[in-house]
């Protein structure tokens, strides 16, 4: 049985674009050569890396030797901080990130606490907000590092990074942010923000998956992740992943050009289904701030319910979402952004998250705004919960 | 992510003795909201046999199924054949769960054991 796939998860991954695919071709077939070699298709190779180095670097105001491709978003994080870790451990051991980072940052960081590191996890306030004021309450004498999310991937609450940005430079403290979200949602200027380091991930904006990119900003003191060849200028060794970079160059400059426009439309579909919800369905929480959140971002909480079932109901629709219950983070906690922000375990458990893309259509949230309400009730009948707390029907 | 087998769908989405028994003879509730998973049983018992059994949960596809699942397997049997149901019995009843869902089915057994040992206690009582 064909059926359409309503796609409201965007922010897990994103379909590859057609012209990302066409780009990436040739570099798939006939122009196979290892960018480190002499001959032609080595040399032809060697070309295409640097266009598409080029393109990210336009894309976020950056130099393109500025620009390091990686396998990931996960890997340039964790170079981010383990480099600048590493690389600065003479002048203190001191992190600072906050309390609703991804995993690729959090986790780093625990890692490096096994080498005496120490980081302090800023919370964030109930608007899934880090208050700059509370940053800077964090600095010490010894800290080395700032890394805070542009966007988050759960709540897309969107961070203060201009003014942590200006508050690293006074302080001298090299500030890295996690733009994975970010890039073609919302436009990002490197130079504008005072960042050192972020990281981007290609299958975010309908690019391939297995390639990322770290900016570094020309002479961050940084040790390097990978030791083996000399690519990427010395500083990222292996073999280059060609057709990757090349998807990704393709995709950034395709996902930034007519921003502002892109934006209005993820908003007004944002808009659209969360009123929607709210109309139809009570007890319902939205999830960080209203307005500082990423454009195609929509994030709740369904009281008395729990996320997979949800999920598995929607799935019968052929509409993709996601949730940050505990069954569907494979462990048996709950979401971390959503208990950061104050949400009590069961509800936090409740949570669903739908992330557009420009593809989305006004008339696939119509079918989602028809389809989830009467999912939700009859979850809701289902629950003890809900029976309990004698609430409104 | 792993697959739930169509068994699991099929209870999922259609689940047998969802509701409340208003007059039951004994209720067991096990699981915790915090962690996503609550099952409540309602039973009527007769002779010593569940004759009628409803429940309510909050929580995952599996969780909701494994709930499905014993009810049917255990309406009908008198309470020491109740008592005998495992959660192995009611994951295998289900074409299997993903291991990480099996603490699933060992609520669906605490549930029924929770709801049999407030009948007899409180039968107890009475004699």
């Amino acid at each position: 049985m064909l059926q359409h796939t309503y796609y409201f998860d965007n922010a897990a991954t994103t379909k590859i674009s057609k012209e990302v695919i066409d780009s990436m071709q040739p570099y798939l077939n006939e122009i196979y050569g290892n960018a480190s070699s002499i001959y032609s298709i080595g040399r032809e190779t060697k070309k295409a890396i640097e266009v598409a180095r080029e393109k990210v670097a336009k894309a976020i105001n950056a130099d393109s030797n500025e620009i390091y491709f990686t396998g990931s978003g996960t890997e340039a994080d964790n170079w981010a901080i383990k480099g600048i870790a590493f690389a600065n451990q003479h002048k203190g051991k001191h992190i600072i990130t906050t309390n609703i980072e991804h995993h690729a940052v959090l986790h780093t960081c625990e890692y490096l606490e096994k080498f005496g590191f120490e980081t302090t996890y800023v919370p964030v306030k109930e608007n899934g907000i880090v208050d700059v004021n509370d940053i800077k309450d964090a600095i010490r004498e010894d800290t080395i590092l700032i890394s805070v999310m542009f966007a988050n991937n759960e709540i897309g609450t969107i961070q203060p990074i201009k003014e942590i940005g200006e508050l690293a430079k006074e302080k001298n403290i090299y500030f890295h942010t996690d733009a994975v979200q970010t890039i073609g949602n919302i436009p990002v200027d490197v130079k504008e923000l005072n960042v050192d380091l972020l990281s981007l991930s290609a299958h975010k904006f309908h690019g391939p998956k297995g390639v990322g990119a770290l900016y570094v900003r020309n002479g961050v003191n940084i040790d390097n992740l990978l030791h083996g060849g000399g690519q990427e200028k010395r500083r990222r060794a292996s073999t280059e992943n060609i057709a990757g970079i090349v998807g990704l160059g393709t995709a950034i400059e395709i996902t930034t050009k007519n921003i502002d426009e892109k934006v209005k439309y993820l908003i007004k579909l944002r808009e659209k289904t969360i009123n929607g919800l709210i109309e139809n369905i009570p007890d319902i929480i939205v999830n960080g701030d209203r307005e500082e959140r990423l454009p195609g971002n929509v994030n709740v909480c369904f009281k008395y319910i729990e996320g997979e079932s949800i999920l598995l109901h929607l799935d019968q629709y052929g509409i993709c979402a996601s949730s940050g219950s505990a069954c569907t983070s494979g462990s048996l906690e709950p979401s971390h952004v959503l208990l950061a922000i104050g949400l009590p375990h069961e509800i936090a458990h409740g949570s669903l998250r739908l992330s557009f893309s420009e593809e989305n259509t006004e008339e696939e949230v119509d079918y989602l705004l028809e389809k989830l309400p009467p999912i939700i009730k009859n979850l809701r009948n289902m629950s003890p919960l809900y029976n309990k707390s004698n609430c409104k029907n | 992510m792993e697959e739930y087998s169509q068994k699991v769908m099929d209870h999922f989405m259609n689940p047998r003795n969802v509701g409340v028994i208003e007059d039951a003879d004994a209720i067991g509730e096990v699981g915790n909201p915090r962690c996503g998973d609550i099952m409540r049983m309602y039973l009527k018992i007769k002779n010593n046999v569940i004759e009628d059994i409803k429940f309510q949960t909050f929580g995952c596809g599996a969780a909701v199924a494994t709930s499905s699942m014993v009810t049917e397997l255990v309406k009908g049997k008198t309470l020491e054949e109740a008592l005998k149901v495992t959660k192995m019995d009611v994951a295998d009843a289900l074409d299997g769960l993903p291991p990480i869902k099996m603490h699933c089915s060992n609520l669906a057994e605490e549930a029924i054991r929770s709801a049999i040992e407030n009948y007899r206690k409180k039968n107890e009582k009475k004699e």
